[in-house]
């Protein structure tokens, strides 16, 4: 016997507590699942009446705005990265940091230098671990994102996209690294451009009975699209925050289901050899008994 | 759409991570950066920048009045439709006047400081009126 009895069977009990742990895990990242999609699904008509507006204006002027400019010949770019703060939620995260690491491959050989904005402290520990620098980093809120943290960030990436070139800061460009959510069983890391504004995205044709009425602007065109689009901005971000939280929490549910049913094949498979290990002992129990009683008859068959 | 079955305004009043309020109503003031705006059924297609102020929504078919605090945001009337949007919205009825008050007093002291202290000091305003415009 190389391991006793009793060592099994204590490793059969710590394997039940993490089994229990990853169980109730699964339990909590499942419930929560719910909170997020409702809250992605409480902040879609913001969104959607606001992309609504964006394209009004963007059709009815001539939309020249600093956030929607191209830079003749972009030289920084900013990347946020989306992860969570934390861990045990399968290849969430590393596979959002393996998007970002193809990403700045393909911006670096179009001769671009980076700026990293990061969110979520897995995102912060892999850069530190690293010593790769990075400008900004917010975490704290990556399962329950909120608006008003959008807000922080999308402040701080307007404000550095709209530098003027050469000014310390300012970047040309700012990409998203951020995990879609598509279903409870698929999340993709995915990557999009922020900025410089594509005007309009035409998520949904207009039915044709739905052309855009004529709008009055006030105080102006120009005005209305200043105010609009750094919340558009923030909105996008928003979404995006929102659609890694409901991610984040599929990715955990999924991870610590195949925990908690590693835990209930490896108790299976330390119960057999415990029961093996006991049957041997056993076994051992009753030959050295008879072992013994047949060598005592013997030597009082010698005596008489 | 339907214009001859609608015989109200189809309001949306968005906050950022909900839908505050939803449904018909009679008439709207809100105001803008250029001054007060009252929208009513068949407006002409508006799309304007509010200040932080109290929006005030006539609900149709009854006296009932729904007045909420916004911290800027913007308002787009087209073919009797009305979307409000704002980052922060809140009902009147939820707003403490107490709390809003020491906002007030704090946005104040920093006025001389910061910019964003005048915006605040707006909203916290409008916050107040709104509270005691129902109470």
């Amino acid at each position: 016997m190389a391991v006793s009895l009793r060592e099994y069977r204590a490793r059969i009990k710590s394997t039940e507590s993490m089994k229990k742990i990853t169980r109730a895990m699964e339990l909590i990242a499942a419930s929560r699942i719910i909170k997020a999609q409702q809250r992605a699904q409480a902040a879609a008509p913001y969104a959607r009446e606001l992309t609504r507006a964006v394209s009004a204006v963007a059709t009815f002027s001539n939309v020249d705005h600093p956030l929607t400019r191209e830079q003749e010949n972009p030289k920084r770019a900013a990347v946020l990265v989306i992860t969570s703060d934390r861990g045990l939620a399968g290849a969430y995260s590393s596979s959002v940091i393996k998007e970002t690491e193809r990403l700045t491959e393909r911006l670096r050989a179009e001769g671009k230098e980076l700026d990293f904005y990061l969110a979520g402290r897995k995102a912060e520990a892999y850069f530190k671990f690293r010593q790769r620098p990075y400008v900004q980093a917010w975490t704290g809120f990556s399962d329950q994102p909120t608006y008003d943290k959008a807000a922080e960030i999308g402040a701080a990436l307007i404000e550095a996209f709209l530098k003027e070139q050469g000014e310390d800061g300012d970047v040309d460009e700012v990409h998203v690294v951020y995990t879609r959510f598509r279903s409870m069983l698929t999340q993709e890391p995915t990557a999009i451009r922020l900025l410089p504004l594509e005007v309009v995205e035409g998520e949904e044709a207009p039915a044709a009975d739905e052309l855009l009425p004529l709008y009055e602007f006030e105080p102006s065109a120009a005005q209305v699209l200043d105010g609009l689009l750094p919340q558009y901005v923030q909105s996008r971000i928003f979404y995006a925050l929102l659609q890694a939280a409901a991610s984040e929490l599929a990715a955990r549910q999924k991870a610590m289901k195949s925990a908690t049913d590693n835990a209930e094949e490896l108790i299976k498979k330390l119960t057999r050899i415990a029961n093996q290990a006991r049957q041997a002992g056993i076994t051992q129990e009753i030959s050295e008994i008879v072992g013994g009683v047949n060598a005592l008859a013997d030597a009082q068959a010698a005596n008489d | 759409m339907a214009d001859t079955t609608v015989e109200h305004l189809h309001v949306e009043l968005v906050a950022a991570d909900r839908t505050v309020w939803s449904g018909e109503a009679a008439m709207i003031i809100a105001r803008t950066l250029e001054g007060d705006i009252g929208v009513l059924r068949g407006h002409a297609p508006t799309l304007s920048l509010l200040s932080a102020s109290v929006v005030e929504i006539q609900v149709a078919n009854s006296n009932e009045l729904v007045v909420v605090a916004v911290d800027g945001g913007f308002l787009s009337v087209a073919g009797d439709r009305v979307s409000i949007l704002a980052e922060r919205v809140e009902l009147a009825e939820d707003i403490e006047v107490s709390q809003a008050r020491i906002d007030l007093e704090e946005a104040k002291r920093l006025l001389d400081s910061s910019n964003e202290a005048e915006q605040r000091v707006r909203h916290a305003e409008a916050r107040i009126r709104a509270a005691e415009k129902v109470s």
